[in-house]
């Protein structure tokens, strides 16, 4: 459904351009469900933005359904960290905001935004404004948003991220069950190793710049998955535990052997930037653990 | 119930304290008139006044209707177009900081002894603010929103009407409302020079006849004026938003 070949993107910085992602290579299966994750400020957002078209690349090339991505789809739906409801309309009104601004039959899909609502437990709450919802509710209207042109492709970027754990726990739960029913390809940034573990089909950790595919992991555990009481529990924590190694990995790679890089890995400190990237890629052939998994892949 | 009773009983005590102090200090009324001196002057020249208040009261909304649409249209301008607002930013902001009181006499030069130069001043006097709040508004539209609008192709004209410009109308109403309480200033400045009707007018008159009284029956009516025209907006705010007082602490 989304093959990206790469794909690079470089941002003008005020201190000469910095590359946001360099040379990734994706390819994601219809109806997958695949997790990026990554340190902050690895690309995971601009990765995001790059398969909705809301950016350009600057080398490379994103497909979407076979066609490649000039500008933004209408098949491909967004969801944010902040709700992002339009204040001044009604729940049922934000959840019919694509409906209306890609032109379809607001009539036709009137149905369909009641029984969305229906489905995240928000029966009654139509003619309410968003203020009056509490902020997990205020996200499941946002996910009622973005299936409501039913997507062939929905991009989340860290969308259960600002809600407290049991929310998120809940949200996730319910994001699964939508899922099952739903045809969308899903692409979910995180940066929470639980979410990841809990919702993808295969995870794929960003070492951070520039931006590049450092492992592809396979969640290999049968739905519905739960964080708590699950036959397959053990097998979650196992995944959880590998990924937390691998994203621990450069840190403690270098501190070993070269302290200066270790610095310039710390954000707002600029100078050690380029350093550390590199170090990154050195560190990404020599992955422990990953060579006898047959999990561990690397995209490229 | 409580919105409209402290109000008034600070009203109350402010008149209070004034006429005490004219019968404590046996302050004569050419001086600083006691309230009974200024409702004799409403019930003496009532008509008359009521006719200068409406003077007033067009000149000002005419004014600040031109202000409204010019300055939502120049804030429009400025928050979309970079070169727009490099290149005019620093000419509002100078004409902004003439003051008004100066222009008055040159105004009356252009445009005569009419109502013409009163509205003008009000348009000078409430452009200002409403520009600079509209544009602050129209660029605080958050990036969600925008990528939102973007990823569902939303032409800039839609995300204009629907998304950047209903987002900043709490912040354009901060403008309109400090606008308002300036444009019955404005029209009063503007009535200080060559004119022959409204409650500056009158003012400057009672002035030379030094009928004080006469002066604070208008001052009386200018700031329940700008009072009431402050609240009208502050309905109309409340009745098309009654989202953002609930979205802000």
């Amino acid at each position: 459904m989304i093959e990206i070949s790469d794909l690079s993107c470089v941002f003008p910085g005020r201190a000469g351009p910095v590359a946001a992602l360099e040379g990734i290579g994706l390819r994601v299966r219809e109806h997958e469900f695949v997790a990026v994750i990554g340190r902050s400020g690895c690309g995971k957002s601009t990765l995001l933005r790059l398969i909705a078209g809301l950016i350009p690349a600057t080398g490379g090339e994103v497909k979407v359904a076979g066609e490649p991505v000039t500008g933004p789809r209408p098949d491909v739906s967004l969801m944010f960290q902040r709700p992002a409801l339009l204040p001044w309309r009604t729940v049922l009104g934000n959840v019919l905001l694509p409906v209306e601004f890609l032109g379809r039959s607001k009539a036709a899909h009137l149905g369909r935004a009641r029984e969305l609502l229906r489905v995240a437990g928000l029966e009654g709450f139509e003619r309410r404004l968003p203020h009056e919802l509490s902020g997990g509710m205020q996200q499941r209207v946002a996910l009622c948003r973005s299936l409501i042109c039913e997507p062939k492709v929905m991009l989340m970027d860290e969308p259960f991220s600002a809600l407290d754990a049991l929310t998120r726990e809940e949200l996730s739960a319910e994001l699964q069950r939508i899922r099952a029913e739903s045809a969308a390809t899903v692409v979910l940034v995180t940066h929470s190793i639980e979410e990841a573990v809990l919702l993808a089909d295969r995870v794929v950790l960003l070492s951070p710049r520039p931006g590049r595919v450092r492992e592809i992991v396979e969640i290999d555990v049968p739905r519905p998955r739960s964080l708590g009481r699950d036959a397959h529990a053990e097998r979650l924590a196992g995944y959880g535990a590998k990924l937390r190694s691998l994203l621990a990995e450069p840190l403690g790679d270098r501190a070993g052997d070269r302290v200066g890089d270790q610095a310039g890995e710390r954000p707002g400190e600029r100078a050690g930037e380029r350093a550390g990237a590199r170090s990154d890629e050195r560190a990404g052939g020599q992955v422990p653990g990953s060579s006898g998994e047959p999990t561990g892949r690397n995209a490229r | 119930m409580r919105v409209w009773v402290l109000p008034m009983i600070g009203a109350a005590l402010a008149v209070a304290a004034w006429w005490l102090a004219t019968v404590a200090f046996g302050i004569a009324p050419y001086v600083l008139p006691a309230p009974p001196d200024v409702l004799a002057v409403f019930g003496l020249h009532g008509g008359y006044l009521l006719d200068q208040t409406w003077v007033t009261l067009v000149e000002t909304l005419q004014g600040y209707a031109l202000a409204v649409v010019a300055g939502v249209l120049i804030a429009v301008l400025i928050a979309t177009f970079r070169i727009v607002e490099e290149s005019v930013y620093p000419l509002l902001i100078a004409v902004n900081a003439v003051p008004k009181v100066a222009v008055a006499p040159i105004l009356v030069v252009w445009m005569g002894f009419g109502q013409l130069p009163k509205v003008v001043m009000v348009f000078l006097v409430c452009f200002f603010p409403i520009v600079i709040s509209t544009a602050t508004g129209l660029r605080s539209t958050p990036a969600e929103f925008v990528e939102l609008s973007r990823s569902l192709r939303a032409s800039w004209w839609r995300t204009f009407l629907q998304v950047r410009f209903p987002h900043a109308l709490p912040q354009i109403f901060v403008g309109l409302k400090v606008a308002i309480s300036l444009a019955v200033i404005g029209a009063v400045i503007g009535e200080f020079v060559g004119a022959q009707a409204g409650l500056g007018y009158v003012i400057v008159q009672s002035g030379a006849s030094a009928d004080t009284a006469l002066a604070f029956a208008a001052m009386v009516l200018l700031g329940a004026m700008s009072i009431a025209l402050f609240y009208v907006l502050v309905a109309i705010e409340r009745l098309l938003l009654p989202w953002a007082r609930e979205t802000t602490a």
